[in-house]
């Protein structure tokens, strides 16, 4: 029991698939301005990642090694696929904002990074966690810089405004700067840094 | 001519691949140590967008857009079938098989180019800023191949552009005292947000 919770807490701390694996950057900042996108993001990367662990583990015996990487491709479009079509399907306005970074997803490193590390030498239900594992630690650090992000760029958390309009009579302005691309890297950066302050044992060497 | 070169300018500058949305994050974060390979992964970047957002291109407008076969079946049967569902993965499909043709011609023709590429080639296929090419080329529906031909070039440096500036500054930094917990990745992360900001100025520029 303890191996499977490990599974899954793991990733969410101590080998968190984007601050420590430095897996799957590139989506994770596109599409925080906002908390709605980051949490169907999240939400559709944990789906596909899942999956896509679990289907390549009950394969791994019968792929050869040389064509994997297009086996997995296949797969995770397959799964990227659905996942698209379902939000253009139900959920029209965020499928609109995402744009292309659903169809990133394909792409996205932490899904080969998994299946090639994890998925391809253990069993389903294992490579299952652990690709809920990730796809949470993914959702902790997309929502916590989305939540940032929305609050100091909008003054709103999921479209509610939390910052009263007495403020803004008095004078307080939402900082624009915060919505564009390059306060998220920064704002990652600093989440980096809090979390090796409190586990030194993620210094890097330089 | 003119909107040849707006296109140009505005996917390096404007619209930079890593600045502006990000792109090809883990192997600009993975390969910027030094100048030396920074430059070998960014030349070969350059080349794979440049072959494969016109490949798309053609496929996206001769194959998967709705109508877009009518040049099979005529224009009346045509316009009942729309494959741009499909457009993942074929698109992933191109890029992977085209990355793999690069690497062989590369090896056959010019083996010290393919030595020192190294395994970056094979890597190209999952940079996430090859795939946004072709989808950014899909999304913005240009208007003729030369354009979409001009647009992955474009791209392409404006990612070398970073991948270079970014592993020059990394160089430098290994020099200065850096605070322990925000070495390698942390700093890399602020500098990158830092360099972003610079690029933001070009914004201004109306084309």
């Amino acid at each position: 029991m303890s191996k499977n919770s490990k599974l899954i807490t793991g990733p969410i701390n101590l080998n968190n698939p984007i601050t420590v694996q430095v897996l799957g950057i590139c989506s994770a900042l596109a599409v925080t301005v906002k908390v709605e996108p980051a949490v169907v993001m999240s939400i559709s990367v944990t789906f596909v990642l899942a999956f896509a662990n679990v289907l390549i583990s009950l394969m791994r015996n019968t792929i050869p090694s040389r064509i994997r990487i297009i086996v997995q491709l296949v797969i995770i479009a397959f799964l990227v696929i659905v996942v698209d079509q379902v939000l253009k399907a139900f959920a029209y306005d965020v499928s609109k904002q995402l744009s292309v970074f659903v169809g990133l997803i394909i792409t996205n490193c932490i899904l080969m990074g998994r299946l090639e590390a994890f998925a391809l030498g253990n069993k389903p239900f294992d490579s299952f966690l652990d690709g809920i594992g990730n796809g949470a630690g993914y959702a902790i650090i997309l929502i916590i810089v989305a939540v940032f992000r929305e609050f100091f760029g909008s003054g709103s958390i999921w479209n509610f405004k939390i910052i009263p309009q007495s403020f803004y009579d008095a004078g307080f302005m939402d900082n624009g700067f915060v919505i564009l691309p390059p306060m998220a890297l920064i704002v990652v950066g600093i989440i980096i840094w809090i979390q090796r302050a409190r586990t030194k044992e993620l210094i890097e060497e330089n | 001519m003119q909107e040849y070169l707006d296109i140009f300018i505005k996917s390096i500058f404007i619209d930079n691949m890593v600045f502006a949305f990000f792109l090809g994050m883990c192997s600009y974060l993975a390969v910027s140590k030094t100048v030396n390979t920074a430059m070998g992964l960014g030349l070969a970047v350059i080349f794979v967008l440049g072959i494969t957002v016109p490949v798309n291109y053609l496929l996206e407008n001769y194959i998967l857009k709705e109508g877009a076969l009518g040049w099979l079946l005529g224009q009346e049967e045509a316009s009942k079938i729309d494959l741009s569902f499909l457009s993942f993965i074929m698109f992933i499909a191109v890029i992977a098989s085209m990355v793999q043709l690069v690497e062989m011609i590369v090896e056959k023709f010019t083996p010290s180019l393919y030595a020192s590429l190294g395994i970056f080639l094979p890597l190209i296929a999952v940079n996430c800023a090859i795939l946004g090419g072709a989808l950014f080329m899909q999304e913005r529906e240009y208007t003729n191949i030369g354009e979409a031909t001009v647009f992955g070039l474009g791209s392409g440096i404006g990612w070398l552009l970073a991948i270079v500036g970014i592993a020059a500054i990394r160089e430098k930094i290994r020099y200065s005292d850096v605070p322990a917990p925000l070495r390698g990745l942390g700093i890399t992360f602020i500098a990158t947000g830092l360099m972003g900001i610079a690029f933001m100025s070009f914004m201004g520029i109306k084309l």
